[in-house]
């Protein structure tokens, strides 16, 4: 059960790079690295259930995880409002064009 | 039940994960993301993490709602339902990306894993709030910095530059950007 556990955790980490690689929109990209977060969470989840329910690391692991997923999507909207504000754009290809 | 509870969540996590890159509008994309995340925590509670599991769920029901504001404060279409294509490099994506799941899921069946070591404890979370309250405080401080950290550089990165950012971030432009000319020093 593990096994599926992890391959569940695999197929969200590898949508989620496929969605932040592939997107040009800011707010796209997010999303990516939110899904590749979520297969960290469902792995940690997995680690501690079948492995060593007895430790508490697993459990702090994915607290750590979903405090990233809180400063991703922060720092993501931050830099959105902010590179808005400035260029007024919120697709990177738009965001690489040097400024006029 | 174990494997029903599984077979259900697991391939609607992964699909509806998958679906948030098919979909070419940002509002359908926000739900397929919000879908995935619910069958995540779902997951996380069946394992025994009620308490992680619910705060997954809680946060990114949360989370998809300030991504609809900002996708409607944003995007070309408002409300995001208009259909879109925001590619690029869409097939050098999708290889790095099967090559990533088969490269993990490789590394998953050939693993030798160990067998279960100890007992789940009666209570997840209070072993969970007694680890962070004792012997992982110091985790509980730096993430405790690291959200204070983020909150300051988010409202600093988003706040709109005042009447006292016109010399630049250096304070050397000349003459400064002033929305009407003729300030001091204009």
């Amino acid at each position: 059960m593990l096994q599926l556990f992890l391959l569940l955790a695999a197929a969200l980490f590898a949508i989620g790079l496929y969605g932040a690689l592939s997107q040009q929109s800011i707010v796209m990209i997010m999303m990516g690295l939110e899904l590749m977060l979520n297969g960290v969470t469902v792995a940690a989840g997995a680690f501690w259930h079948y492995l060593a329910p007895a430790s508490v690391a697993g459990q702090v692991i994915l607290v750590v995880v979903v405090v990233a997923m809180a400063v991703e999507m922060a720092m993501g909207f931050a830099v959105t409002t902010a590179i808005f504000r400035a260029r007024d754009v919120d697709m990177t290809d738009m965001a690489a064009d040097l400024k006029r | 039940m174990t494997n029903v509870v599984f077979w259900i969540l697991a391939p609607l996590a992964a699909a509806s994960g998958f679906m948030v890159f098919v979909f070419n509008s940002m509002a359908r994309a926000t739900i397929a993301l919000l879908v995935s995340f619910l069958a995540s925590g779902g997951l996380l509670i069946w394992l025994g993490l009620a308490y992680l599991g619910t705060v997954v769920i809680l946060m990114m029901i949360m989370e998809m709602v300030i991504m609809a504001v900002f996708m409607i404060a944003y995007m070309m279409n408002p409300a995001g339902l208009t259909q879109m294509s925001m590619y690029h490099n869409k097939r050098g994506s999708l290889a790095i990306g099967t090559a990533t799941f088969v490269l993990l899921a490789a590394g998953i069946f050939a693993a030798p894993w160990p067998h279960r070591a100890g007992r789940a404890p009666r209570d997840p979370t209070f072993q969970l709030g007694t680890a962070l309250m004792g012997p992982q405080m110091l985790t509980m401080i730096v993430l405790g910095v690291t959200l204070f950290a983020t909150m300051v550089a988010a409202v600093v990165l988003a706040t709109h530059r005042g009447r006292y950012d016109r010399f630049g971030d250096d304070l050397k432009r000349r003459p400064p950007a002033d929305p009407v000319r003729g300030g001091v020093d204009g």
